[in-house]
């Protein structure tokens, strides 16, 4: 069987594969060696997990107002109520679950928008010279200098509610970061020998860019996207906050803008602040350790770091 | 929400140190950078004109969202903000009520939108400004002494501190002080600018000013310093290796000094553009930071903006909110012209 493998393996796509399995496996080698990356990797997982099973821990009748008529409204939390209750009588943990689904689900896919756009726009300012690249250029440099934000707000307002405007008004203005950085690789993969080879070969624009650009960046493209899942749902937990999101969502920040709507800071109903917020700031901080160790393996200019 | 990640700052101090300009001469380099600002600006305006009158579609509909109103009405509405005129003109009318900051009736203030950004421009200004001041030093004195120490407890406290404040959104740290230090505490006041009956005296009314200032400020430099730590401290540890250190330490000078002659002034340079950068993040965290503390200026008003929905007001405070970015940038490149050597002369 190996004698076999080692005689097929000649061809050069198999070459190919044989290498890209081996880096992902040194990758992973050194992913594991991080510990706080993996720390983060762990936490992150678990709360995957939990978002999954939440129709099962927390069957949908338990967020009904209708069924819960004689739960306890703002109960504190105690051993029947283990993060407390809402205003109407829900379990805040039920929430909890279920928001995780909303967040995460909003992160992953306002990521993917912003990514695709980053990785291509990025791509295009530093392969095209001339007047396209630095109109591409002044175009990433004007939206990473606008505060997201408030442009989000803009677009929110504007377009009908619901959870996949704000996936868009996320995806739409998040991007120019990533494009800074694909450029910039992109730049430095464009000036080694085996660019210009191919190019003596006579080979075109989408040749070079498929094969020879999207490789060099996506390592990095992949470091960004994890730490931009975390301002992705910081960002959606803002939206929903001021109201932008779906109301018949359960997102962590529409949690929050519950409890700021029955001033549960200054009322004394702490746990309806606190959990939230702490959950939040835990998967954010889950993926910002996870994409600051997968940064320092690919990028070796970092690694220093 | 920020772009702020991690590597973005890397690349782009990597970046300045490439492509640093070699002496070009002052006129224009300004002619330049303000051409610059004027292309973003526009920018602003032609997004400004696509946001507000291509997206929602029919805005006429939009402003009378959650209204009852008979087709004849919604014609007379459109009819009086001008949408049964041809698509150029309306864009030329919008151009015009841009560059004479009419941004039209504020639907939910009955008021209209430029006087209202008037009135509470400047407590924006004095809130993100103060903030804005103190975040800049603490991050930058904090990240200098993190990046010199690198791998010492004091760094990883401080890198750790500010990754954590990194991953707190900042509506949340706002409402969490204003549960511990207005709610249970009662140290501070828990929402407005002054008091309900303010004093009358001078030094009374500045007193209740600042003590509605400090629970948002915290916020916000909270939020916010993180990022200057980081940048900071990347750029040391980027001048740490360098050849003029040596040199400063075999003569003889104390570490201390090598930090704070040497290292600290160079590693300052590309620092400085990014705290400028960063500046728009600041101002984006006004927002959410003024809705939770009641603090009446501009991010209270978009707040409301949202609320209603009040397009108009909400057309001019992102128009307002851009303008003071870009302003800020255009600032950020002429201190750094001012602080490099370098781009003055080659």
């Amino acid at each position: 069987m190996s004698a076999q493998i080692a005689t097929i393996a000649r061809s050069p796509r198999r070459l190919a594969w044989m290498r890209r399995r081996k880096a992902l496996g040194s990758f992973c080698r050194q992913f594991s060696h991080n510990r706080t990356g993996m720390a983060g990797l762990i936490l992150l997982m678990l709360v995957i997990v939990i978002a999954m099973v939440a129709p099962v821990i927390a069957p949908a009748w338990m967020l009904d107002a209708t069924k819960l008529i004689d739960a306890p409204r703002f109960a504190p939390p105690s051993w029947e109520h283990p993060l407390g209750t809402d205003h109407l009588g829900r379990e805040i943990w039920v929430r909890m679950v279920w928001g995780a689904q909303v967040s995460l689900v909003v992160g992953f896919a306002a990521t993917a928008v912003s990514m695709l756009i980053g990785t291509i726009v990025g791509i295009a300012a530093g392969h095209f010279t001339g007047w396209t690249g630095g109109l591409l250029m002044r175009i990433i440099d004007f939206f990473l200098v606008l505060p997201s934000l408030i442009l989000a707000i803009v677009l929110s307002s504007v377009l009908q509610r619901g959870v996949w405007t704000i996936v868009i008004a996320i995806g739409l203005t998040s991007w120019a970061g990533t494009a800074r950085v694909v450029r910039s690789q992109t730049l430095s993969v464009e000036a080694r020998d085996y660019i210009e080879r191919s190019r003596v070969l006579g080979a075109g624009h989408w040749h070079i860019i498929v094969k020879h650009l999207l490789p060099g960046v996506l390592p990095l493209v992949l470091a960004n996207t994890t730490l931009t899942v975390g301002s992705a749902i910081i960002a959606e937990s803002t939206l929903s906050f001021l109201g932008l999101g779906d109301t018949t969502m359960q997102s962590w920040g529409a949690v929050l803008k519950n409890s700021m709507d029955y001033s549960a800071a200054t009322a004394g109903y702490w746990w309806y602040v606190l959990v939230p917020g702490i959950a939040i700031v835990l998967v954010v901080l889950a993926f910002t350790l996870v994409g600051r160790a997968v940064e320092n393996i690919v990028n070796p200019t970092l690694r220093s770091r | 929400m920020s772009n702020a990640v991690p590597a973005t700052e890397a690349v782009i101090l990597e970046e300045q140190g490439e492509v640093r300009p070699r002496g070009v001469p002052a006129l224009k380099y300004a002619s330049s950078k303000i051409g610059g600002a004027l292309i973003s600006l526009v920018m602003v305006i032609l997004l400004g004109f696509f946001a507000f009158k291509i997206l929602p579609g029919d805005p006429a509909r939009a402003a009378a969202r959650d209204r009852q109103m008979t087709p004849e009405q919604l014609e007379q509405l459109r009819h009086q903000m001008g949408l049964d005129k041809p698509l150029w003109q309306q864009f030329t009318d919008y151009l015009g009520n841009v560059f004479t900051l009419n941004f039209g009736q504020s639907y939910v203030y009955k008021q209209s939108v430029s006087s209202l950004i008037g009135e509470y421009f400047w407590n924006t200004i004095l809130l993100t400004g103060t903030a804005a001041v103190i975040a800049i030093a603490l991050g930058l004195w904090l990240g200098q002494k993190a990046g010199w120490l690198h791998g010492s407890t004091f760094d990883k406290l401080t890198t750790g501190t500010s990754l954590v404040l990194w991953s707190v959104p900042t509506f949340w740290l706002g409402l969490l002080l204003l549960m511990i230090f207005g709610g249970t505490l009662h140290w501070f006041p828990t929402g407005g600018m002054t008091s309900p009956n303010p004093p009358a005296d001078a030094p009374g009314l500045v007193l209740d000013v600042i003590s509605h200032m400090v629970l948002p400020v915290i916020t916000m430099v909270a939020v916010v310093y993180a990022q200057y730590v980081l940048v900071m401290r990347a750029s040391v540890m980027e001048e740490r290796t360098a050849d003029y250190l040596v040199t400063a330490r075999a003569k003889g000078l104390r570490d201390d000094l090598v930090r704070s002659r040497h290292a600290v002034p160079n590693a300052l340079l590309p620092a400085v553009t990014l705290v400028f950068m960063h500046l728009g993040g600041l101002i984006a965290g006004a927002v959410t930071v003024e809705t939770v503390f009641s603090w009446p200026g501009l991010g209270k008003l978009t707040f409301q903006a949202i609320q209603g929905p009040d397009l108009p007001l909400l057309q001019g405070t992102f128009v307002v909110f851009s303008a003071i970015i870009i302003v800020m940038n255009l600032a950020a490149d002429f201190v750094y012209r001012w602080l490099d050597p370098r781009v003055r002369r080659a």
